[in-house]
């Protein structure tokens, strides 16, 4: 992340200097800040109440019920997460709400499987590997049906709107199912 | 199609319909569970606060700059002996970046070229299968902490930049 962050800071200051658009690397820097503010705002109310539903479930012993439930599907992938670990309900949901499209409950339920496999994790600042493959899984997407980008092609009157989910959850799981084999020859080949 | 639509605006309610009874009959002090649970979530947002307003810099003044019309050009120009549309590009690079910034610009196709056209069509498919990754990353990563990334950076990227090449393969094999 130093690395990415540097370059994009670096190579935008450049480039306004080249273009003549200081002006708005300033406004949008300002920008920036109250978007980010915001945004974190706005996550404040869903993390909490997502915290709140989780807690529930937890004090309840669902989440045991979850746990037993989703394990077979989750320990394949995710093969050193112990049987009854709080970690396999919260990745699960996650996944759940990922795949429905349901991005507001799916940001705080990954937030929260994060802290779950933190519990798992010997070093503390450095992240692990089922972390990483959570992310991968994440950053890579599986939603099923893209209704936003549907609406849109709706509004401007496409033919057949419906028709980009076929090539989409072609597109989504080819491309899941490579993040992870990534993954994996990253891990293989740096060893 | 429209079954999954349901389906999607039905899950939510029922799953928590779900959770409070069936915490209610288990004699669980629902409401105090909530608040307690509820409690945590000022923490992690205190916490993910910064790494949210860095992304949030860096990629805002990246697109203000002009960085982003000159790479999304170049690549553009590179990829049209391929019979790729250039304007592809421009959500290619943004939807790493920024999910709402990717949605306004894929409006923007959408009424340039047609949302018909096969610009619009590889567009909407690489909105729907990749995720807003340094978004996700910085939001998933400050959340507990990690400072040590491994090789979580270069995988994420290596997967962005093959999931856009298959959003554009599978559109062009199959239209």
């Amino acid at each position: 992340m130093n690395v990415i962050w540097f370059v994009l800071i670096a190579v935008s200051v450049l480039f306004s200097i080249l273009n003549g658009k200081l002006d708005e690397f300033t406004k949008a820097m300002f920008d920036a800040t109250k978007a980010s503010v915001e945004v974190c705002l706005f996550l404040l109310g869903i993390v909490a109440l997502w915290l709140g539903i989780t807690k529930i479930i937890e004090d309840s012993g669902l989440i045991h019920k979850f746990s037993g439930f989703f394990r077979p599907l989750i320990s394949r992938l995710f093969r050193r997460i112990p049987a009854d670990h709080p970690s396999i309900t919260t990745i699960t949901l996650n996944l759940l709400a990922n795949l429905f499209g349901l991005g507001n409950a799916a940001t705080p339920l990954g937030i929260k499987a994060m802290n779950d496999l933190q519990t798992l994790n010997d070093k503390k600042d450095t992240v692990s590997f089922e972390m990483m493959l959570f992310i991968v899984i994440n950053t890579s997407s599986i939603q099923l049906i893209p209704f936003t980008v549907i609406g849109l092609l709706a509004d401007y009157g496409a033919s057949n709107p419906s028709a980009v989910v076929l090539p989409t959850i072609i597109a989504t799981v080819i491309s899941t199912v490579t993040a992870v084999y990534i993954l994996h020859a990253f891990r293989k080949f740096l060893k | 199609m429209r079954t999954i639509g349901v389906i999607s605006q039905l899950i939510i309610p029922l799953f928590i319909l779900f959770v409070v009874m069936y915490g209610f009959f288990r004699k669980v002090r629902v409401y105090d569970s909530f608040i307690c649970g509820a409690k945590e979530g000022l923490e992690i947002i205190i916490r993910i606060f910064p790494y949210v307003l860095a992304i949030f810099v860096a990629v805002k003044t990246f697109q203000a700059s002009g960085a982003y019309d000159w790479l999304k050009d170049i690549l553009g120009f590179a990829a049209r002996p391929a019979g790729v549309p250039p304007e592809v590009f421009s959500v290619a690079i943004i939807k790493p970046l920024s999910g709402s910034a990717s949605l306004g610009i894929f409006a923007d196709i959408v009424k340039t070229c047609g949302a018909d056209s096969l610009a619009a069509m590889i567009s909407a498919v690489i909105i729907g299968s990749a995720e807003t990754t340094f978004y996700v990353l910085a939001v998933y990563l400050g959340a507990v902490g990690i400072k040590k990334t491994k090789y979580l950076i270069p995988v994420c990227i290596t997967a962005d930049v093959i999931g856009i090449l298959i959003a554009i393969t599978v559109v062009k094999l199959l239209f």
